[in-house]
């Protein structure tokens, strides 16, 4: 664990993240899991530039950005370079939503049936911040982005969130998992074993964005605690394609984690959208019954 | 040792001779017998190389990225749509100064589809910082991959290169190489020692982002080492000369040009079409001479301007064109010679595989010394 390598920050202050960057938060945590003995490898996105304006960076380990959808091949060449060198590092992709589900998909496909041996960290804030929050396939049933508006015709995003973690267990990932910044002891265990298990991993991190978002940046673990608590986000492991552990919960209902967000809020004023909110309740139960999230709780003693 | 052999052979067994440690491959028509032909040998165990097949030619030139970066000497080969489809990473490795050497085995790009020989990809990748070099046979594509990984890594030059040879044309054709032995090479081209590579001994970011304050500094000096890479070419294409007889120090070459009224400027297969035109003509009394460019980045403007000083006319030769302007050697030729009165005539040909004989050569000759081009030549009339 992080004390006993004790890297102090690897991924160090004076970056220019936002105030309560969810983001930058894990990847303070994914780097004390990952150690000195790691290469990372950023996809372009928000990441990528608050931690690297020339000549300054964040990043006490070898780091490279090549592109915005190349960063499972770039991880691909160095893993085989290190393995013909004999070297030992460890390879560690940072990537946000957009370079995971959509633009990165070509190269990423490619590098999990290759098998290369890398764990591949997406950061999951739900839409593309770093160019002025426009929707990804990541962004979440009815969130207003800037490329999926509320509006008088639409409630915001239509479209579901792709299940990048089936798509990446179905490549034969030996781990898979997501995890959430709200729970920094977890992710840090999901990560190890990301990194410690032999071929391609992935872990995919829950990471609310204020900015894009829209709430308070002293709000960001509460919030991404609600979306476990609601059933919005599901805290799980898969281990060669089987579920192994999810986190319980007694659940709330959905609309205790979208009142905290303004890219919801067309959803509660100036009238309660029934259906609407409804149809993500309804997201929120068939995740429950697919993974068995609900804490049966003792009936109350008279 | 001669032996016949088939062009993308030559190419593979010199990218063999060089050591890389890391081939990423995918396949594209007319390139795929090079990286068939690795395979084969990796197969064997002839080339001990990670050899990755990738889902796509971005991901071939990004593994080659990450490869070169981690420090591994790197190779991967493609054509026409697969350089288009690299193009993001083309900027990119030459913007992180990684020494990765590509085969192009030129071809036209679509639409229409063409499978083809001309040289639009590579060209139309001329302005990404990447050097190169144009083969006119086999032998010299075989070569070039030597020298352009000497050049490539030389720690003054720090940028990626291409090795074009004309697909189909050379690519699947047939000649004597004298191939050059292990020893020889080994001899030659020292092993991949980057002074900057990703290693946790000694952590260093590659790839950042440059404000205004700083990113043009960085294209400069690409710029910078990319005319720098004209004496270094010089110096290691004199030492291949010295070493095993074939020079390959001058960017330029001429052909029967000290004496010629017309000058011929070309580059790759079509030359040897142009030497044998230039025999008939100078039998028949014209004095024609070639000047076929064997670099094209760095481009060889003052080379062009020195050896062409005494010719009443130049003719270019494109097998590509920069629409709406002309072929993209004429248009770099002509800023060459700014300042002279020389007339120079652009003619664009050969497009998409359209077949090129000594006939045409004579009559591109004939229309330069009446003072027409500026044109397509070989135009089937009754298509347009």
């Amino acid at each position: 664990m992080a004390e006993k390598k004790n890297t102090c920050d690897l991924f160090d202050c004076g970056h220019r993240a936002c105030g309560g960057c969810g983001e930058a938060l894990a990847a303070r945590l994914v780097m004390q899991a990952a150690g000195t003995e790691t290469i990372v490898v950023n996809a372009t996105g928000c990441m990528e530039v608050f931690s690297t304006p020339y000549p300054e960076t964040a990043w006490k380990v070898p780091w490279i950005h090549s592109l915005f959808e190349n960063a499972a091949a770039v991880a691909s060449g160095i893993e085989a370079s290190l393995k013909k060198q004999g070297r030992k590092e460890k390879v560690v992709i940072m990537a946000g939503d957009g370079a995971t589900f959509d633009i990165g998909m070509i190269c990423i496909s490619g590098a999990f049936e290759r098998g290369h041996d890398f764990a591949y960290i997406c950061y999951d804030n739900e839409a593309y911040m770093n160019t002025g929050i426009q929707r990804s396939g990541a962004t979440p049933y009815d969130a207003s982005t800037t490329t999926s508006p509320a509006g008088k015709c639409s409630f915001g995003n239509k479209l579901p969130k792709k299940d990048m973690p089936a798509i990446l267990a179905a490549h034969g990932a030996p781990y898979v998992a997501t995890a959430s910044v709200a729970y920094p002891a977890d992710l840090m265990q999901k990560v190890e074993k990301a990194i410690n298990t032999p071929g391609p991993c992935y872990v995919q991190v829950h990471v609310p964005c204020c900015t894009g978002w829209g709430f308070e940046g002293e709000q960001t673990v509460a919030i991404a605690k609600l979306a476990i608590e609601t059933g919005l986000w599901v805290n799980f492991e898969m281990v060669d394609g089987k579920v192994t552990k999810v986190k319980k919960v007694v659940r709330k209902p959905v609309t205790e984690y979208l009142k905290t967000q303004k890219r919801f809020r067309h959803l509660l004023k100036p009238k309660l959208q029934e259906t609407e909110i409804a149809a993500i309740q309804a997201i929120a139960d068939r995740n429950a019954e697919k993974y068995g999230l609900d804490i049966k709780l003792p009936p109350k003693k008279g | 040792m001669m032996e016949i052999t088939e062009g993308s052979h030559a190419v593979a067994e010199a990218v063999r001779l060089s050591r890389p440690q890391v081939v990423s491959a995918y396949p594209i028509t007319p390139q795929t017998h090079i990286v068939e032909a690795l395979a084969d040998f990796v197969a064997n165990g002839t080339l001990d190389a990670e050899y990755l097949t990738v889902d796509s030619e971005l991901s071939a030139l990004s593994a080659c990225v990450g490869a070169s970066a981690a420090g591994s000497r790197t190779y991967s080969a493609t054509t026409s749509q697969g350089l288009m489809l690299m193009a993001e990473v083309c900027y990119n490795a030459s913007g992180m100064r990684l020494p990765i050497v590509m085969s192009i085995a030129n071809r036209a790009l679509g639409a229409p589809l063409s499978i083809w020989n001309d040289q639009q990809d590579s060209i139309a990748m001329r302005d990404c910082g990447w050097l190169q070099f144009y083969a006119e046979d086999n032998q010299e594509a075989t070569d070039l991959h030597f020298l352009a990984y000497k050049v490539a890594e030389d720690a003054t030059i720090q940028l990626p290169a291409f090795v074009c040879f004309d697909g189909f044309i050379l690519s699947h054709t047939y000649e004597p190489i004298d191939m050059l032995t292990q020893e020889q090479v080994d001899r030659y081209l020292p092993a991949f020692n980057p002074a900057e590579k990703l290693d946790a001994k000694d952590p260093m970011s590659f790839g950042m982002y440059a404000t205004p304050d700083y990113y043009m500094e960085f294209r400069y000096e690409m710029d910078e080492a990319q005319k720098r890479a004209k004496g270094v070419i010089a110096k290691y294409g004199k030492e291949f000369g010295t070493l095993f007889g074939r020079d390959y120090s001058a960017l330029v070459e001429g052909y029967l040009l000290e004496d010629a009224e017309t000058a011929i400027i070309a580059m790759g297969s079509i030359c040897g079409t142009v030497k044998d035109a230039i025999d008939e003509m100078r039998a028949s009394g014209k004095k024609v001479g070639l000047l076929r460019i064997r670099v094209f980045r760095p481009f060889p403007s003052q080379e062009i301007a020195k050896v062409l000083s005494h010719v009443k006319r130049v003719a270019v030769l494109d097998k590509n064109i920069s629409l709406g302007a002309k072929g993209a050697t004429a248009i770099e030729v002509r800023d060459a010679m700014y300042g002279s009165t020389i007339p120079v005539k652009g003619y664009v040909l050969g497009l998409g595989g359209r077949d090129i004989r000594k006939k045409d050569i004579k009559e591109i000759v004939s229309l330069c010394e009446n003072g027409v081009g500026d044109q397509f030549y070989g135009l089937r009339k009754e298509l347009i």
